[in-house]
């Protein structure tokens, strides 16, 4: 115990070395004005003790110069450190159109993670250096919070919504995994680890994966999410209406992801991830314009790691620009091996998804 | 000031005149009472007992947390304890602490009134905060709540099995018995001031207790129909936050926080207007800058409210609304230092002593200070982000409302008891006490700014080895910390009985409530004051009226007006 | 004086408009601190009802459509605008009670009490019809809580294109008119979602109006404390505050319900559309 003293979590992301330095240059004015006024105080304290005899004629009992110095200094100090604060908020949550996506399910008490291409891990994320991650988060029951301190990445996990968070891991290593909202009685353990990886060893994992060999506790070897999703689009009766051209009863889905939908009440809202799954699971909120609350509700019948997976598939049918046709001719696509989408042709840089609910 | 018209009335001969302890003893006159004075004391007992139940609490917390295992407790038992910490320490002792027992009991004193304006209504918040007290004790006898004082829904809503409603309606109790006080001396400072008392002539304690009003008086309703919905929502499950029937989780968090960020300036500016009196008093000086510091706490009760949102970085909201927050975080941060510098200043050409309220108060600017600016990195955005929900941020407010409040709140204990009680309290021990409770302080929430860090998430009960360490540092300070809050309680409780007799004015103090006797006649004054001085006017070479260690052969000269000699004493002998 | 009767006790008087209570100066800082008192505590009113009505700002925001049309459809803006009529007349009765207090013209003083609470009456009247409309639907949250969208309704029994006039959308006319065929099935589980959102509206609905009563229940009751112990010649009531209190505080309540009702009642579906252009 003794041994592991330390003051800093591990550097192990793009972030790290950029927090730490803020932090410690806010240490640096706590202690220098902690200091001021300490040392301020002990001087004058002790030198105009009770019984010194010492010069007290002439007392100052307001100034105002001193007043607008130690108003106005700090007022400016702070708005350095607001807007230095404020740029690496900005980046921190700005996801980079070149992410690789990673989807996080959090549970009472545990954290379901999938990557794109399938593969499943419980409270364990792997993940290589230097590429670029996206967390894409839901929670299943109460409000949870993705933790890795080694990052410097934290985001609340809301059930209803999506929010999302990004890294860049730099240093290979095994690093804690924390849900630091409290989310009830197994909440202190609701941890995992994060294995940072040499891309080499990453793609030896990936390769590995479902072998149930190595150090592989949790992955399961899945079809990729889109190829999961088609199958659940089939199996819960989506394709019964949804088919390739629009018709009475439902509009054709090719293209739909990142596009703009015109609502019945005259909204127009874009349909990204949350649009996607609050119209699969309550697909009557916002009727698209033309059509009518036929399709039925999945709320409690769909897992969130399926509409994932539901999501997921719909990106794959095209984008606005260049529509790819759904229906009959999905089932070719269905045997394909398709490792992660190419991620940047069908997201929108929407940046966090979830702003703006209030 | 010779002119002064406030003197005793020498009506008594052989029995000493009645005082507002003595007047009468039996249950009813206590229970029934309109005197602030004897319900500011009601309020001192039953804050201290909650002040008990929470910090048994805290060492329960503390000592669980000395190894990475759930050893002592199971997990559900140590998210009910630290739930039953937060809620009482928060509503029913940090809250009303302050306010209601040296507020109620010296406001009316320092600005010349009888009372305040509505006794009835001051006694009828006391009973209601007693009825929030038991349903607190009541849904910790019947398995307590594991929500944490925060209620975060869908948890509280839907998924807690704990008493949330019986604590609940405890947390709406205490609000209300808040609102009463909160009107109550708004509409005492404003009307009820003696003839020549103008708002420049107040203490800073009464600045400082009307800035706190306001909050009390604009953020509690906010709060108290926020539970109430959430009581709604779990009994009825009705849906309003619960993001399963459309409702929205983060709306809970944003009228929570409207309420309880306001609120933790609550439990700080009253003890801010504690130190700016006792630091006024033992450098024999004015305090320094005295309007900057009064609006400084109009500033901070003011700003105080647009500033919730900087506990929500990582939720999600909007990040240009994130930096509004953020900038206005960092806009409170002027009124706090303006406070400090001042406080610091006005040692300069004072004649400073360092008895004990002084130590408290001294310790208290420490505190503050590392707590105050420890504040500024959870406004950082981007550093809260790695911040948010670790011990840093339990170790920030921990230093603002313990290192804060709490020393603020002894150190006025420590600086009024001689007029609350009429009893010294034994001074040695007293500053034992002061020093044990900073460097206890100290020693159980420095090491968790760094656990903090390290990203050791709150309410944890089991975590990672690396962290021990640390944790056993801040139990073992915690220990010390608890042994110093033991102490007063031992010292004072003793002077009641064998302490001596205090004079009228120990300490030599200016204000208008060292003018009364002590302990204070039923109606405080015998004739109304006039005021004919500026607030603070310490003559800085009078150093007649210091209480200075036993009094014997000291009695002549205790008592003074602004430390004048010459003059006619306030009190008489009290108990001769 | 002794100090049993020290805190908070009137001292009798024989002019009942010089009495004050003895731990003020005089009477004249007894008036002043009654009226910042009922002030501040007004204020606090206003925090009160403020979150409130933050909270349905919220809702309407994220379902501005839905909500309004729920409005349009279960409330009774004629019953409301009745209402809000015999609030606000009761106010001026409330206004002439005080002003003949100040008179000190006593026969008066009973005249306008009583046709204030008789109006307060009429109120919670109008309320109770409303309420139990919406009881007996089932359209008060909680376990009973039952909600099927208008439109849905119909769709599962009705045919073609009379589905549309019920359905009140503009948008489904404007294809109803084109000859668009819709295939008739029922509707399973469609009004889950839109239930959910009537919920919420619903419990809004409750939790404002039925604060605003408890309000005007208060008032009535304090109102007739004050007539009873006018009867009896209290020395409590012997001079105009009291009254004067009440009306502020009655007035406050009216306040209330001029911001409930367009709120609430008055939601109209177009206000959307009116606002995103």
């Amino acid at each position: 115990m003794f041994d592991k003293i330390s003051f800093f979590p591990e550097q192990a992301s793009t972030f790290a070395n950029e927090v730490d330095v803020l932090y410690l240059t806010i240490w640096g004015l706590t202690i220098f004005f902690s200091a001021l006024v300490v040392v301020m105080m002990l001087i004058l304290g002790i030198r105009y003790r009770r019984h010194n005899k010492i010069d007290r004629t002439h007392p100052v009992h307001t100034h105002h110069g001193l007043e607008l110095a130690w108003s106005v200094i700090p007022l400016i100090l702070g708005l350095m450190i607001f807007a230095w604060g404020a740029k690496l908020y900005a980046d921190a949550y700005k996801v980079p159109e070149n992410a690789e996506e990673v989807f996080v399910i959090g549970k009472q008490w545990m954290w379901h993670l999938q990557h794109s291409n399938g593969i499943r891990e419980n409270n364990e994320l792997h993940v290589p250096v230097g590429r670029p991650f996206k967390l894409t988060m839901i929670s299943q029951d109460v409000i949870h919070s993705f933790f890795i301190p080694a990052f410097r990445v934290k985001r609340d996990v809301l059930p209803g919504h999506y929010s999302s968070a990004w890294f860049t891991a730099t240093k290979p290593g095994k690093y804690h995994l924390f849900c630091a909202e409290y989310c009830g009685n197994e909440h202190s353990r609701m941890v995992g680890s994060v294995y940072v990886m040499t891309p080499e060893d990453f793609q030896r994992w990936q390769d590995l994966k479902g072998t149930a060999g190595g150090e592989l506790k949790n992955p399961v070897v899945k079809k990729t999410l889109a190829d999961e999703g088609f199958e659940i689009f089939q199996s819960v009766g989506c394709s019964n209406c949804h088919v390739a051209e629009d018709t009475a009863r439902a509009p054709s889905l090719n293209g739909i992801y990142g596009k703009k939908r015109q609502m019945q009440n005259g909204e127009v809202l874009l349909a990204d991830r949350d649009y996607m799954r609050s119209n699969i699971l309550t697909p009557n909120d916002k009727i698209t314009a033309g059509y009518e609350a036929t399709m039925p509700t999945y709320q409690g019948s769909l897992t969130e790691e399926q509409v994932n997976s539901l999501t997921a598939y719909m990106k794959t049918l095209g984008t606005p620009d260049e529509p790819k046709p759904a229906g009959g001719e999905i089932k070719v696509r269905a045997g394909k091996v398709v490792n992660p989408p190419p991620a940047n042709s069908t997201k929108p840089a929407t940046g966090t998804t979830t702003g703006g609910r209030l | 000031m010779s002119d002064i018209p406030v003197h005793h009335d020498p009506h008594s001969h052989d029995q000493p005149e009645p005082n507002y302890l003595n007047w009468s003893h039996t249950v009813k006159d206590w229970l029934l009472t309109g005197d602030h004075k004897r319900i500011g004391m009601l309020y001192l007992i039953s804050v201290t007992i909650f002040f008990i139940v929470g910090g048994v609490a805290a060492m329960f917390i503390r000592v669980e947390l000395l190894t990475p295992k759930a050893d002592l407790f199971s997990l559900e038992t140590y998210n009910r304890i630290f739930s039953a910490h937060g809620i009482v320490m928060i509503f029913f002792f940090l809250i009303p602490s302050i306010p209601a027992t040296l507020g109620n009991f010296l406001i009316p004193l320092m600005i010349g009134a009888k009372d305040l304006a509505f006794p009835r209504l001051n006694l009828l918040s006391w009973y209601i905060y007693v009825i929030g007290g038991t349903f607190a004790v009541l849904a910790l006898v019947f398995g307590g709540v594991d929500t944490g004082w925060t209620f975060y829904t869908p948890y509280s809503s839907m998924f807690s099995n704990g008493n949330v409603v019986l604590t609940i309606f405890a947390a709406f109790f205490a609000g209300f018995s808040s609102i009463f006080t909160g009107i109550n001396f708004i509409v005492t400072i404003h009307k009820m001031r003696a003839p020549g008392m103008t708002w420049f002539r107040l203490p800073l304690f009464v600045w400082a207790h009307y800035a706190t009003s306001l909050i009390m008086v604009l953020g509690t309703p906010v709060v108290a129909i926020t539970l109430l919905l959430l009581v709604a929502e779990r009994s009825l499950h009705l849906g309003i936050f619960n993001p399963n029937n459309g409702g929205d989780p983060v709306l809970f968090q944003h009228m929570f926080w409207f309420y309880s960020h306001p609120a933790v300036y609550i439990m700080i500016l009253p003890g801010m207007g504690v130190i700016s009196e006792i630091i006024a008093c033992f450098s024999r000086k004015r305090i320094f800058g005295y309007s900057f510091v009064a609006f400084s706490s109009l500033a901070i009760a003011l700003l105080g409210f647009f500033v919730w949102g900087h506990h929500m970085f990582t939720t999600g909201q909007s990040m240009y609304l994130g930096m509004v927050f953020s900038i206005l975080s960092f806009m409170v941060a002027v009124p706090s230092a303006i406070k400090v510098f001042n406080w610091a200043s006005t040692l300069h050409k004072g004649r400073v002593s360092f008895h004990s309220p002084m130590l408290y108060a001294l310790g208290f600017m420490g505190l503050f200070l590392i707590g105050g600016l420890t504040g500024l990195f959870l406004s950082t955005m981007g550093v809260d982000i790695h911040l948010q929900d670790t011990y840093f941020v339990v170790a920030h407010f921990h230093y603002v409302m313990v290192g804060g409040a709490i020393m603020a709140f002894l150190g006025g204990v420590h600086f009024w008891w001689p007029k609350m009680t009429g009893r010294m309290y034994n001074e040695n021990m007293a500053k034992v006490a002061a020093v044990m409770i900073f460097v206890g302080f100290n020693a159980t929430f420095f090491p968790q700014f760094i656990v903090g860090y390290l990203g050791m998430p709150r309410r944890y009960a089991v975590y990672p080895e690396e962290f021990q360490f640390w944790h056993i540092l801040s139990t073992m300070g915690a220990t010390l910390l608890g042994l110093g809050y033991a102490m007063p309680g031992v010292y004072l409780v003793a002077s009641l009985f064998n302490g001596k007799k205090a004079p009228a004015n120990p300490w030599g103090a200016v204000g208008l409530e060292w003018h009364a006797d002590s302990p204070p006649s039923p109606h405080n004054f015998h004739e109304t004051p006039i005021v004919t001085w500026e607030a603070y006017e310490y003559d800085i070479d009078g150093e007649a009226g210091m209480y200075d260690g036993p009094l014997e052969g000291n009695e002549e000269k205790r008592t003074n007006f602004g430390g004048e000699s010459g003059t006619e004493p306030a009190g008489h002998p009290a108990g001769d | 004086m002794s100090v049993e009767t020290l805190h908070g006790e009137p001292v009798q008087s024989d002019d009942p408009h010089q009495a004050f209570a003895v731990h003020y100066k005089e009477r004249k800082q007894q008036d002043e601190s009654y009226i910042v008192g009922m002030w501040t505590f007004l204020v606090t009113e206003i925090m009160f009802f403020g979150a409130l009505f933050l909270a349905y700002i919220v809702f309407r925001n994220i379902w501005p459509g839905e909500l309004s049309e729920i409005s349009r459809e279960h409330l009774n803006v004629k019953l409301g605008f009745i209402n809000t009529l015999i609030l606000l007349t009761s106010s001026l009765t409330m206004a002439m009670a005080v002003q003949s207090a100040q008179r000190k013209i006593e026969g008066r003083v009973y005249f306008f009490m009583f046709a204030t609470i008789a109006l307060a009456l009429c109120f919670m009247g109008v309320k109770f019809v409303e309420y139990s409309k919406k009881y007996n639907e089932n359209h008060v949250p909680g376990p009973l809580f039952h909600y099927v969208a208008e439109g849905a309704e119909t769709k599962a029994t009705v045919a073609g294109v009379e589905v549309v006039k019920t359905e009140g959308s503009t948008e489904v006319a404007h294809e109803a008119e084109h000859g668009r065929k819709f295939s008739l099935e029922p509707v399973k589980g469609s009004a889950t979602s839109s239930a959910q959102h009537a919920e919420i509206f619903f419990s809004l609905y409750f939790i404002m109006t039925g604060l605003h009563g408890i309000h005007v229940i208060l008032g009535v009751l304090v109102m007739l404390i004050i007539i009873v112990m006018m009867w009896f010649k209290s020395p409590l009531v012997a001079d105009f505050m009291p009254i004067e209190m009440t009306g502020l505080y009655w007035h406050f309540v009216d306040i209330v319900w001029i911001f409930l009702y367009p709120a609430l009642y008055l939601a109209h579906p177009d206000l959307q559309k009116f606002l995103h252009g």
